[in-house]
């Protein structure tokens, strides 16, 4: 009934519309005048409205970027998310700068140049050197962010290290993650999904030589300083491990193996003095004893950040970045593959 | 109003057969290119109309994740039992908006729409070069968005896979509802769609290389024509491949075979599948991917090249540097998908050639934001709505392109790929300046269509909404991305890291919904002027090119005489020596003066 109502009332909103349409637009024939037609008038509102937007466009800008800075990302976590970080600035600027510049001379233009029923227009039709200079000049900064883009992609994901990385498994299924460690001999054991049976949940080869000391784990730790090898498998579907923290991701991809390295540098009880983040952490807990939600101390996170099913949103791990000592022990209360299978 | 009536004054008989017409043959078997064209936008834009409600659905999901909507349950049903969104229901949206937005809407509707109303008209041809397969090609797309539509009532719900329907997930009924009967809808819907495509892009081709009027050299060609001749050629070239993608991923699903699956546990059934890779179906979908995106800006470019010149009252600025643009980002589009697919696992050192590949696409967009700033400079702006719309365009073209040069540089990619940062980026780009170009196409050639003009004051108001709440969505997004925020979460609540965002969130939707309610300001200005608008006079916007020669009323072969001889290029606006500021395609040279 209400639904019927409303389509009721939507028609007659539409024919009222259409006759105050009708009542203006014979007004404007009453006045000869034809309402398609632009006018001087017409121009100048229309500019000064293009101009007042092009200035709210960089004056909302630099509102956004000064409010909302801090919800972003805290420094990077990372030996490479500061080199990663460093090319990210440097291309903000570049952009922000280009933004700022070309937004604003085009409104102006718009303002400046806006019609007048005796204006004329200058014919000019090309200009070789102005097109050469706007083609050069781009040509050139790009260069530079390739080159410089091109030299962090490779350190990023060919690192020298002079410390063998540890080698960590992270394996995905709908919708959970599962840490499987190597172990002692620092090598994962083989697995596949058709071994899965069991309480052998993410498949391994237990007669395999490596698989023995392998431990799994439903939170990651990781020592501070040491070079992390992520080894990613999937079970089912696509998805995608974000650690945003450390400015590493990489796709968990079923039938194949992939990996991502980095080596973290703050430990997470470390980050939690942190300036920023303990502000973050304030704002936040404002929020959630106002929503009557637990308080939250600050985390890394992994997160699936590739879509993969209903419960994609929720499919989430812990990671803690400790010192070696508080690792090694750690590592003692986790049992083994040989043990628990 | 000064209409030009050069090649009409010696009207012969008609060299073409007249056609008695009944209601079927004009308006729905129709094989006259304007009636194409016109259908391709009405049935674009009740897509869009689909599309956009869509969004405003997720939208209110995405800013109040634990209120109860009851108008989420009139419109979803049991997929939002007592108004609160089941999560498979929210991943279908974004996925149907993501189809019906990209191709139903940007693709069909806006190249469709333009290509086959301006083609013929603006090169001076009677019709295009098959009338029969035109006909066929709006056929096909009109069936595809049948398919589509009827997917979204199917018992397990319309796909959900995402709009790029990576498998497994698209592979396997077991991996989520969205991926049973809907998933398959989804790929009929395509094929249909893919087809009709082609056969619109091979007539698009044949008809602008062979039929041009005499005098209409390619160098002479308004931009509008040669950004649907680009994209026709993009379009075949990379459209079958996404059809081959598609037949694959329709044998995985049905016939048991191996192509994208290999070594595969679901809803704990291990699979038989070994051997295949979902990395491949990547390649074959960003393969079409990446061309796509320009598929759907060129033309939007085309037709702001044409309007921004006509109503600076200037010659567009530096007409070969815009060809060579058009031509550089097309060559490039086909080198660059990789950089969707950086973090996929793919060789690192392919990464290296994709970003070096992506990044030159900067040098011909430069060009061309900076060509179109000129024109404006030292012109006589005529700010009529579809003028508004083209400025508009160039704006969202610079905000959008220009994070594209963070994105496309893999090492920064990592940390943003799948954000609400892409999204942004490829919302303000691809979303904004398409739609915008289409609006000034509609605004500009309405008169050409309907016989009428759009009523310029709610033309005005639907403008300035738009760009306002245009911007006030996906400018707060790039926030969120660098918050680490991923796409596709259907809440953000199980994360308190991003509890901080839910005021941004919710300002999002607000300018969201007075985006969506703007829309009903233009839908009504449409229909309302279609019927009941000013008549129409032959050349409402003193514009140069061929379309405005011919008379108001739509006839078969469109010239009542011979078609008109062009002398000289479309961008003679403010030329000095002639008293009007605008001298049409057909004038003939006068003695001595330089021509195009």
């Amino acid at each position: 009934m209400t639904g019927l109502l409303m389509v009721i009332v939507l028609a007659l909103a539409v024919f009222a519309a259409a006759q105050i349409m009708r009542i203006y637009e014979l007004s404007a024939k009453a006045r000869q005048e034809r309402e398609y037609e632009v006018t001087d008038k017409d121009n100048n509102t229309q500019g000064r409205l293009m101009l007042l937007f092009g200035i709210g466009l960089i004056v909302s800008f630099f509102w956004m970027v000064a409010a909302w800075s801090e919800v972003m990302l805290p420094k990077p976590s990372s030996m490479h998310g500061v080199e990663v970080d460093r090319l990210w600035d440097i291309s903000m600027g570049l952009i922000v700068f280009m933004f700022v510049l070309v937004q604003p001379v085009m409104f102006y233009f718009a303002y400046k140049y806006r019609g007048r029923k005796d204006g004329k227009a200058t014919f000019y039709e090309h200009n070789d050197r102005l097109e050469f200079i706007w083609t050069i000049v781009p040509a050139i900064a790009l260069a530079v962010l390739i080159i410089y883009g091109l030299t962090t992609w490779s350190n990023v994901m060919n690192p020298e290290n002079e410390e063998e990385p540890m080698v960590v498994e992270l394996y995905a299924q709908q919708f959970k993650w599962t840490a499987r460690y190597s172990g002692d001999d620092n090598t994962l054991g083989y697995a596949n999904v058709r071994l899965i049976g069991g309480a052998n949940t993410v498949g391994v080869d237990t007669t395999h030589t490596n698989a023995g000391d392998d431990f799994l784990a439903t939170e990651i730790h990781l020592p501070v300083g040491r070079p992390v090898l992520f080894k990613f498998r999937s079970q089912d579907v696509i998805h995608s491990a974000y650690m945003p923290h450390f400015r590493a991701q990489m796709n968990c991809v079923p039938g194949m193996e992939t990996h991502f390295q980095f080596t973290p540098t703050i430990t997470t009880a470390e980050i939690r003095q942190d300036a920023d983040v303990q502000g973050k952490v304030e704002r936040i807990n404002a929020i959630r004893s106002a929503k009557g939600l637990e308080l939250y101390a600050y985390d890394y996170i992994l997160l699936c950040n590739k879509i993969c099913g209903s419960a994609h949103y929720n499919m989430q791990m812990n990671i803690v970045v400790e010192t070696q000592a508080e690792y090694d022990a750690w590592v003692k209360e986790q049992k083994t593959i040989a043990e628990t299978l | 109003m000064a209409s030009h009536e050069h090649g009409n004054d010696h009207a012969h008989d008609h060299d073409h057969e007249h056609h008695v017409e009944n209601f079927w043959s004009k308006y729905i078997f129709s094989m006259d290119h304007k009636m194409i064209g016109k259908q391709f936008l009405i049935t674009g834009m009740f897509m869009g109309i689909v599309g956009v409600f869509m969004s405003m659905l997720f939208r209110l999901q995405l800013a109040w994740p634990d209120q109860k909507f009851a108008i989420l349950e009139t419109f979803l049903g049991k997929w939002a039992p007592e108004g609160q969104m089941d999560p498979n229901m929210y991943l279908a949206l974004v996925t149907i908006h993501g189809t019906i937005m990209v191709f139903f809407v940007l693709t069909a509707g806006l190249s469709g729409t333009f290509s086959n109303l301006l083609i013929p008209l603006q090169i001076g041809a009677r019709d295009m070069a098959s009338g029969f397969l035109n006909m066929l090609s709006y056929w096909f797309f009109a069936a595809s968005s049948v398919v589509m539509l009827v997917s979204l009532f199917v018992e397990t719900g319309p796909a959900s896979g995402g709009w790029t329907v990576y498998p497994p997930l698209s592979a396997l009924p077991q991996a989520m509802p969205g991926s049973g009967t809907g998933m398959t809808l989804w790929l009929v819907s395509m094929t249909l769609f893919i087809a009709g495509s082609l056969l619109g892009s091979l007539n698009y081709i044949v008809t602008i290389i062979n039929l041009r009027t005499k005098g209409m050299a390619m160098t002479r060609l308004p931009l509008t024509i040669w950004a649907f001749l680009v994209t026709a050629i993009l379009g075949v070239l990379s459209f079958p491949v996404l059809l081959s993608a598609a037949l694959l991923l329709m044998f995985d699903r049905l016939l048991g075979t191996s192509f994208y699956l290999s070594d595969i546990m679901v809803a704990g059934e291990l699979l038989h599948n070994e051997g295949g890779s979902p990395v491949l179906y990547e390649h074959l979908f960003w393969f079409l991917g990446h061309p796509e995106v320009y598929i759907i800006l060129l033309p939007a470019l085309g037709i702001t090249s044409e309007v921004i010149a006509t109503n600076s009252r200037k010659p567009i600025f530096g007409y070969r540097a815009m060809i060579g643009s058009i031509l550089a980002i097309a060559f490039l589009s086909f080198i660059v998908w990789g950089h969707h697919m950086f973090i996929t696992g793919m060789n690192p050192f392919l990464g290296s050639v994709f970003t070096f590949t992506t990044l030159l696409i900067a040098i011909p967009s430069a060009v061309k934001a900076f060509n179109y700033i000129t024109t404006l400079w030292k012109g006589n702006i005529q700010f009529t709505p579809a003028m508004l719309f083209s400025i508009g365009l160039v704006s969202t073209f610079v905000a959008g392109g220009l994070t594209g040069i963070i994105l496309g540089d893999s090492a920064l990619d990592i940390n943003v790929h799948d954000t609400y940062f892409v999204v942004a980026h490829f919302h303000i780009v691809m979303g904004l300046s398409a739609i915008f170009g289409m609006f000034a196409g509609v605004y500009h050639w309405f008169p050409k269509m309907y016989r009428r003009m759009m009523n310029k004051g709610l033309g005005y108001l639907h403008f300035w909404l738009t760009f306002v709440s245009a911007y006030g969505v996906f400018f707060p997004m790039h926030f969120t991305g660098l918050a680490g925020l991923p796409r596709r979460y259907y809440s953000n609540a199980e994360f308190p890291i991003f509890d901080e965002l839910q005021d941004i969130n919710v300002i999002i939707t607000m300018f969201a919904i007075l985006g969506g309610i703007a829309q009903l300001i233009f839908i009504f200005n449409f229909f309302y002027s279609m019927w009941r608008g000013p008549k129409a006079p032959q050349n409402p916007w003193r514009s140069n090119t061929l379309e405005w020669t011919t008379p108001v009323e739509h006839m078969h072969g469109n010239w009542p005489g011979e078609i008109p001889e062009v002398h000289r290029w479309a961008y003679d606006y403010s030329k000095p020596g002639y008293e009007e500021d605008f001298v049409p395609q057909s004038t003939p040279l006068k003695e001595g003066e330089v021509g195009h």
